[in-house]
């Protein structure tokens, strides 16, 4: 792995995104509009029930949206000629996986950054632990991401496929992570699935740090994410190919 | 002196199910513009990438200055354009340069230079996505010129280009030659035969001559190397006809 590689394609990664305003502009407003709607829904109902909410939907913005955005670039690379060119350039696997990470994950922090905000800022989300962990877990989330997106990139042959990976892939997640059902309170088969699931972990950490300060439980949640983060990353390592048939 | 770069024996490439190369041997020496003339189809692109190393052999072997193809220590040695322009297209023509220059390690001063070579340099900062086809085609080229690499491995790089800018490129192709690179470059217009040093003719997986344009045409008793390729395969398939 070359420092100096890596960085390149982060920055490439970077420059192409600012270069397209409009998905740079869903990246980062999309997120907040969500938010605030996902509070105006609840504005009038009793409970709590936006900070109960609330959490979990800022663990899954940097996921979902890092994986689509990440297996339809990917997707272009492989079929656009470029990743061919790259491998045949003295690029390793790593710094190709390692750039796309690092450069979607400057994203996710300002994405967390600007969702966090307005939650606790304006939409008044309580939030007991510390607020810049509450980033760190949403950078961890958009690398998980990341790393899945460009797993699967390798199974799609067109960016119509790639697309169609996320109810697959994202969907079963959100439904299990706890958001709907409290993981413990599920058939039991199910909550063993939930417990394999990382994004499970990601809505726990972001569960454990708005109602309570502390920090031990979502060291141990955000350890995990990045261990599934990194397992994924290895997979995808594992599906580029210098030679192809 | 002969100066061998490129050694190919015995190449074998089978390709979903399907013999693409039949055994191939053949050289490409240093210092000159080999030209791999075929119709589309005939597995051309097959053996370029075999060159580079990133193409699955089924068999055989492809050695350049001693080493495995697609080895690590030949990598920034080797300057590759495939037939789609491999550039970013929603980088500008000096973006995507600078980036496969980090990418290489290239010289500063490399970049601007390459832009200049392909004739660029007033589109050097429009976004490749908005150029013509000859242009990003261009573009993609000035990226394998980015680290005055030993071998460069061209497929197709002129087709679609304005008669002018062929003359000029295939210019550049001799002078990149007279620094002491290997040039192999592709194409199925057989009207570029005679712009090489040596031709080698490819049909179906085979090559069917491998000689200089002069010669072929000499051995085939023919004007020009399309007869010359006619010719070939006629004899060819009427020695087939006459095998038991």
């Amino acid at each position: 792995m070359t420092p100096r590689i890596l960085l390149a394609v982060s920055q490439r990664v970077l420059t192409q995104l600012r270069r397209d305003h409009r998905t740079a502009a869903m990246l980062l407003v999309l997120p907040c509009v969500l938010m605030t709607l996902l509070w105006w829904m609840f504005q009038d109902l009793p409970g709590g029930l936006f900070d109960r909410f609330g959490p979990a939907l800022l663990a899954m913005f940097p996921f979902i949206v890092m994986f689509l955005v990440t297996s339809v670039t990917t997707l272009r690379e492989r079929s656009s000629g470029t990743l061919e060119r790259l491998l045949a350039m003295p690029m390793a696997k790593l710094d190709f996986l390692g750039g796309y990470a690092v450069a979607f994950g400057v994203v996710a922090a300002v994405q967390a950054a600007l969702a966090v905000a307005l939650s606790v800022g304006l939409l008044g989300l309580n939030v007991d632990g510390p607020v810049l962990l509450l980033g760190l877990v949403a950078v961890a989330d958009a690398v998980l991401g990341t790393a899945l997106g460009l797993f699967v990139s390798a199974f799609a042959r067109t960016e119509f496929q790639a697309v169609q990976f996320m109810p697959l892939f994202v969907i079963p997640q959100i439904l299990l992570c706890g958001l709907f059902v409290p993981r413990g309170a599920m058939p039991g088969f199910l909550h063993g699935v939930s417990d394999v699931l990382p994004l499970s972990y990601a809505t726990d950490a972001m569960q454990t740090l708005v109602s309570s300060s502390a920090t031990g439980d979502v060291w141990r949640d955000l350890g995990v994410v990045v261990a599934f983060a990194a397992a994924a990353l290895g997979l995808g390592a594992a599906t580029l190919r210098r030679r192809t048939p | 002196m002969v100066n061998n770069l490129v050694e190919v024996r015995d190449l074998v490439v089978d390709r979903g199910g399907r013999r693409v190369l039949h055994g191939l041997d053949l050289t490409i020496e240093q210092g000159s513009v080999t030209g791999l003339l075929g119709p589309s189809g005939c597995g051309k692109s097959t053996l370029m990438r075999s060159l580079v190393g990133v193409q699955q052999l089924t068999s055989g072997r492809v050695t350049i200055a001693g080493a495995e193809a697609g080895g690590k220590e030949l990598r920034s040695r080797i300057g590759y354009v495939t037939q789609a322009a491999s550039v970013y297209d929603d980088l500008t023509v000096r973006e995507n340069l600078s980036f496969f220059g980090r990418v290489l390690g290239a010289a500063s001063d490399a970049v601007a230079e390459a832009i200049a070579t392909v004739d660029l340099a007033d589109h050097a900062d429009q976004v490749v996505g908005r150029l013509s086809g000859g242009q990003r085609s261009r573009a993609s080229l000035a990226v394998a010129l980015l680290n005055a690499p030993d071998l460069l491995v061209l497929d197709e790089p002129t087709v679609g280009l304005d008669p002018v800018l062929r003359r000029d490129l295939w210019a550049l192709f001799h002078r990149l030659a007279d620094d002491g690179a290997a040039v192999f470059v592709s194409s199925h217009v057989m009207d570029e035969a005679e712009r090489c040093d040596r031709l080698l003719l490819m049909r179906e997986g085979r090559i069917i001559a491998d000689d200089t344009p002069a010669h072929i045409r000499e051995k085939t008793q023919t004007d020009d190397i399309e007869g010359a390729f006619l010719a070939l395969v006629d004899a060819d398939s009427t020695e087939e006809r006459d095998r038991p």
